[in-house]
């Protein structure tokens, strides 16, 4: 049988506000086979997002859905969870809404260890506002606020969660999408802070500036310049160039998690 | 038998908020409001309370909002630089109405000022601080047992009215230490958010059908809703431009307007026969109280008004005062803000004139007094 | 396949071997799944996705996967006893 995407979306949000082509759909798609897969109740979870693109998400999907203020999704979700620990807490956030404005809050989610999971819709540039550049932008891309070419410099956001805490770091693309769907399932049932930085394709504002004739040859790039870790891990220098590791980069089991230790805590002020 | 207890302004503003039944919250250190979050760190942990050191006041206010949403009651507490980065998720709170206290332990000056000094200058951003409109309740207590008994009226009044409330007091007020009688649990009523009554299937979490206050359920107690800072309609989804936006904000506003009568508290002191009036809050009621007190004892009729609640603005009685004094005196650690509402009451029926201090040191009793003094 | 309020209009191909449904209100033609199924049997008419021949379809889910738009469905047929 078809997957039913109908069980989790909420009745007449379709079709939804990304534009032709954009892969957040995609994306969409294997989040809600993710939590299928898991059998969790709709009522335990909280999908939580900030501003931009992907952070409408929430919108379109029978949970308990937060849609706050540009950056702060994390800390939003960080009061939820600290609230309610043993539910589960999602958060949905562009590549500028986590890493620029929200990179506060990023990198002490991360240090903090708190169970929460982070997917970031990264595509590389601010969709809702018409395409600027963003901390991942790449060097050379083109953005209507690097019209010469970007000249900053991007984040490895997979190796920001490791260096800052983060517990479980995985990449995913949206061309990627059924192992994409193991990803978020791994994140999610992972106890700590899981960041999976999903590689998307935003055609409107950033594959017309950057030569992508169309949606499609977007994912085929994905296609051809990510690659499984350890097979990447073994590529020479000028074989790894314009390429990217992806799957689980980064994984810690020993670390306390935030939630068990303060209310480890409290179990022992109890005594 | 009421515990009596000498408790600094800060300490007893956590333990009004703990008699509240406050069970959440989050801050970040900032001078002169840091025993707030000290206290609760020390007292939330022993009730199984979440207590949250975020990595700034954005996080702290937005943690707040999430701990709220969850079913919390949620503090927290800061002063004029922390107040400022709050004022974005203060905006989304009134907006998606969730109940949350922000403690504002106001000091001095703009910018980083004199943060072991007192100010007032934040009062204004009290009112105004977040962009566009919406409505505000500020509390402003001046003693020590009053910061106890306006932080458990800022908890009722923010989950009555599903709003946001502000307490702000002065650094001298947050640091000094007095007596207080802490009141027996349940001495004082408390005030839960109204709750839905019908099924998950019909909730509309932004139902105004009934009441411009509508019922609201926790996350997670299966009614799935969305909540999004964007204007949205009874469903909670966005709405873009409609009429309903109007009406919509219209209600927020009339929550608090519409329930001053609930909402506005203030303490009057030798005012029947008084033909001068002193209209201050904080430190400066206090000094301003010894100043009345002085100038009858040299048979000058002066007499106070004392606002416990500067927002919504106590107009009426403001209007009324105008009415029956020859002049307002308005001292106020500021180069005057709330002067400006008194002056706007009193529609010229008086004069109305400020003191103004921001040295960092509280206004005397006697450059009140010396003011009173001129004015006959 | 979507539980709107009203039931969607849903286009609808079918052989023994597998039932291909394409809501035509939710594709915003961006031709992805006309792109990348392996086999050709999709194409676009006016901007719409629409199976150009059923029995090339050899049930990869390729164009299901990489819809964004939830506008198309692949249904493998139970095998006839």
């Amino acid at each position: 049988m078809a997957f039913d995407y109908g069980k989790y979306i909420r009745p007449g949000k379709l079709p939804h506000i990304w534009c032709p082509g954009c892969s957040y759909g995609i994306v969409f798609k294997s989040l809600l086979r993710a939590v299928d897969a898991q059998g969790l109740d709709p009522d335990d979870i909280a999908l939580v997002s900030g501003i931009g693109c992907a952070s409408r998400l929430p919108g379109y999907v029978d949970f308990n859905t937060l849609h706050t203020t540009h950056g702060r999704a994390l800390a939003f979700a960080t009061g939820l969870k600290m609230a309610k620990p043993d539910k589960h807490v999602l958060v949905v956030s562009g590549d500028g809404d986590a890493t620029a404005i929200g990179g506060n809050h990023f990198i002490h989610a991360c240090r903090r260890n708190i169970d929460i999971t982070l997917l970031v819709f990264n595509n590389f540039i601010y969709g809702m506002t018409g395409g600027q550049y963003s901390p991942s932008t790449q060097p050379g891309r083109f953005a209507s606020t690097m019209p010469y070419g970007n000249v900053d410099f991007a984040f490895d956001i997979p190796a920001l969660a490791t260096g800052a805490g983060a517990t479980f770091v995985a990449r995913g693309t949206a061309y990627h999408a059924a192992a994409l769907d193991k990803l978020i399932v791994d994140a999610m049932r992972h106890r700590g802070f899981s960041v999976v930085d999903i590689v998307n394709a935003c055609p409107t504002t950033y594959g017309r500036r950057n030569k992508f004739k169309s949606p499609t040859d977007m994912l085929l790039w994905m296609k051809d310049a990510f690659v499984p870790a350890a097979a990447y891990a073994k590529l020479s220098p000028d074989e790894a160039a314009g390429k990217f590791p992806m799957g689980v980069l980064h994984r810690v089991d020993g670390k306390p998690e935030f939630c068990e230790a303060y209310y480890g805590m409290v179990e022992r002020l109890k005594s | 038998m009421t515990r009596v207890k000498l408790l600094q302004g800060n300490e007893a503003c956590a333990e009004g908020a703990l008699y509240a039944g406050c069970n959440f919250f989050a801050g970040y250190p900032i001078t002169p409001s840091t025993e707030v979050a000290e206290h609760l760190a020390r007292k939330l942990p022993r009730s199984g309370g979440v207590f949250l050191q975020m990595e700034d006041e954005i996080a702290a206010m937005a943690a707040v909002i999430g701990g709220s949403l969850a079913g919390c009651k949620a503090l927290t507490a800061t002063s004029g630089p922390g107040f400022s980065l709050k004022q974005e998720n203060l905006g989304f709170a009134m907006l998606t109405e969730i109940p949350c206290v922000v403690v504002d332990v106001m000091r001095g000056g703009p910018s980083t000022g004199v943060p072991t000094g007192p100010g007032q200058s934040d009062i204004m951003q009290c009112r105004w601080g977040t962009h566009g409109d919406h409505p505000s309740i500020c509390l402003t207590p001046a003693y020590v047992e009053e910061i106890f008994s306006e932080t458990v009226r800022a908890f009722n009044l923010s989950e009555k009215y599903r709003t946001p409330v502000i307490v702000a007091f002065d650094e001298v007020v947050g640091h000094m230490r007095e007596r207080i009688e802490i009141p027996e649990p349940g001495a004082i009523p408390l005030v839960g958010r109204p709750r839905p009554t019908c099924p998950p299937s019909e909730y509309l979490p932004y139902d105004d059908s009934r009441g411009d206050v509508p019922p609201m359920a926790n996350f997670f107690e299966g009614y799935r809703y969305h909540v999004t800072g964007l204007n949205h309609g009874p469903d909670g989804f966005p709405v873009n431009a409609s009429p309903r936006i109007h009406t919509d904000e219209l209600r927020l506003l009339r929550k608090v307007e519409g329930n001053r009568g609930d909402i506005v508290r203030f303490a009057e002191h030798r005012l029947e026969d008084a033909e001068v009036a002193v209209f201050a809050y904080g430190i400066c009621g206090r000094s301003a109280k010894t100043a009345v007190d002085q100038a009858r004892s040299e048979g000058i009729r002066a007499g106070l008004f004392r606002p416990l609640t500067v927002w919504p603005f106590p107009e009426e009685q403001v209007a009324a005062l105008s009415g029956r004094v020859r002049r307002i005196v308005v001292p106020e650690l500021s180069l005057g803000q709330i002067v400006l509402e008194v002056d706007r009451c009193a529609k010229g029926r008086c004069a109305v004139e400020g003191i103004h201090r921001v040295d960092g040191d509280p206004i005397t009793p006697a450059q009140i007094l010396a003011r009173i003094r001129e004015a006959l | 396949m979507t539980k709107g309020r009203q039931a969607e209009k849903v286009e609808e191909w079918e052989n023994a071997k597998v039932r291909i449904r394409v809501v035509p209100r939710y594709c915003k033609g961006c031709e992805i799944c006309v792109k990348l199924c392996p086999v050709r049997a999709l194409g676009m008419e006016r901007f719409k996705s629409k199976v150009a021949d059923i029995d090339k379809c050899i049930l990869c889910m390729q164009c299901e996967m990489r819809c964004p738009d939830f506008a198309i469905s692949v249904e493998r047929k139970e095998e006839a006893p």
